[in-house]
């Protein structure tokens, strides 16, 4: 090598990735575990939010939620202001996700040093949230029941990157052709060994086994 | 999709390591991009050329090593290397495997003039 040739060795990253690493560097400076929550319209992100949220209350685990909404309402955001938490609704103006530079904002507005989880509620999509890092610490999808059984080889890159996979609606199963072997084995293909939970944010089944998930990665108590 | 604010990426970087050599000009770049990762080297290139003018880095070529994936059979233990597409694993056939390295890109260096 000439002395006129210089080693760098950096990793190149697009604007997007660079934000969301920032945006990681503030989750964990103040201790708040992050989740990127991914869905189709209407699946039950904001139910499962819910339920999260009623069920750890009383532990006086804190949870920040950020909404994210093609349209400028704030529907979603109120019904977790009305559950006690701090929400913040950021509307992308049409565009079909959430950016880390919109995550970067909303944080902003946040009293993130007195949060213990922040939950990303992504716009309701399966392709495009998923090209986009918002540097949470976790990526979750939820299917359900009602969407069918093909939808792991029909959006197969939404599982590729995923750490959890939540089912919802189970409570459904009875009255829907859903072909549970045939999901999962399109799941396992996409995202081997991939952690399930089979969920009903209407009956409440499944949300323990969630929890003991969730529980062992929050901060302990601040 | 992503090409543009990656070469805006590169040129930030080489400027920044340029400057600290107190370099007059950089000749050359050089990246190194994993052979999964979906950059497209024409594209870079082609705002590569809109984007450095007037830096120190105008006028820069930019080289591009591509290398190979490195993935593993989550069925039989084996650890294989990908040249090309995505093939199941030569061993046992399977389809769970895991990709252990391919998307990377880096700017690996730059040659200078002082
Ligand atoms: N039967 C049943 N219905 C459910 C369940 N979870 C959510 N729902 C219903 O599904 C509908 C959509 O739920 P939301 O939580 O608003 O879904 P979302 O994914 O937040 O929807 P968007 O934000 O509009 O994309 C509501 O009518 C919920 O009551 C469940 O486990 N079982
Ligand atoms: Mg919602
Ligand atoms: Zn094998």
């Amino acid at each position: 090598m000439s002395e006129n040739r210089i080693k760098i060795v950096e990793k190149v990253m697009n604007a997007n990735d660079r934000i969301a690493s920032q945006n990681r560097q503030r989750f964990d400076a103040s201790n708040t575990y992050s989740i990127n929550l991914m869905a189709s319209p209407g699946a039950g992100k904001t139910s499962f939010i819910l339920a999260t949220i009623h069920a750890l209350i009383d532990q006086g685990v804190q949870i920040g939620v950020i909404e994210g909404d093609t349209a400028p309402v704030t529907i979603d955001s109120d019904k977790i202001a009305a559950a006690g938490m701090p929400a913040i609704q950021v509307n992308t103006g049409g565009q079909c996700h959430l950016d880390a530079p919109m995550i970067e904002g909303a944080l902003d507005q946040l009293p993130l040093d007195e949060i213990d989880l922040l939950v990303v509620e992504n716009v309701g999509n399966l392709i495009c949230p998923a090209a986009f890092e918002l540097g949470t610490h976790s990526k979750i999808v939820i299917a359900s029941i009602p969407e069918g059984d093909d939808k792991p080889y029909k959006y197969p890159n939404i599982y590729r990157g995923l750490d959890v996979l939540i089912i919802n609606k189970i409570d459904l199963l009875p009255y829907i052709d859903f072909d549970m072997d045939y999901f999962r084995q399109g799941v396992e293909i996409l995202n081997p060994g991939l952690v399930t939970f089979p969920v009903s944010c209407k009956t409440g089944e499944g949300i323990q086994d969630w929890l003991t998930w969730l529980t062992k990665r929050l901060p302990v108590k601040k | 999709m992503h090409e543009l604010s990656v070469t805006e990426s590169v040129l930030e970087i080489a400027c920044k390591h340029a400057e600290k050599a107190q370099a007059k000009k950089v000749t050359d770049i050089y990246l190194v991009i994993g052979r999964l990762s979906s950059i497209v080297d024409d594209s870079v290139s082609f705002y590569w050329e809109m984007i450095s003018k007037n830096t120190v880095c105008e006028d820069a070529k930019l080289h591009f090593k591509r290398i190979p994936a490195k993935l593993l059979c989550l069925q039989c233990s084996h650890e294989y290397i990908l040249d090309d597409e995505l093939t199941p694993c030569p061993n046992c056939g399977s389809a769970r495997v895991k990709v252990i390295s391919g998307n990377e890109f880096n700017l690996d260096s730059i040659e200078i003039q002082r």
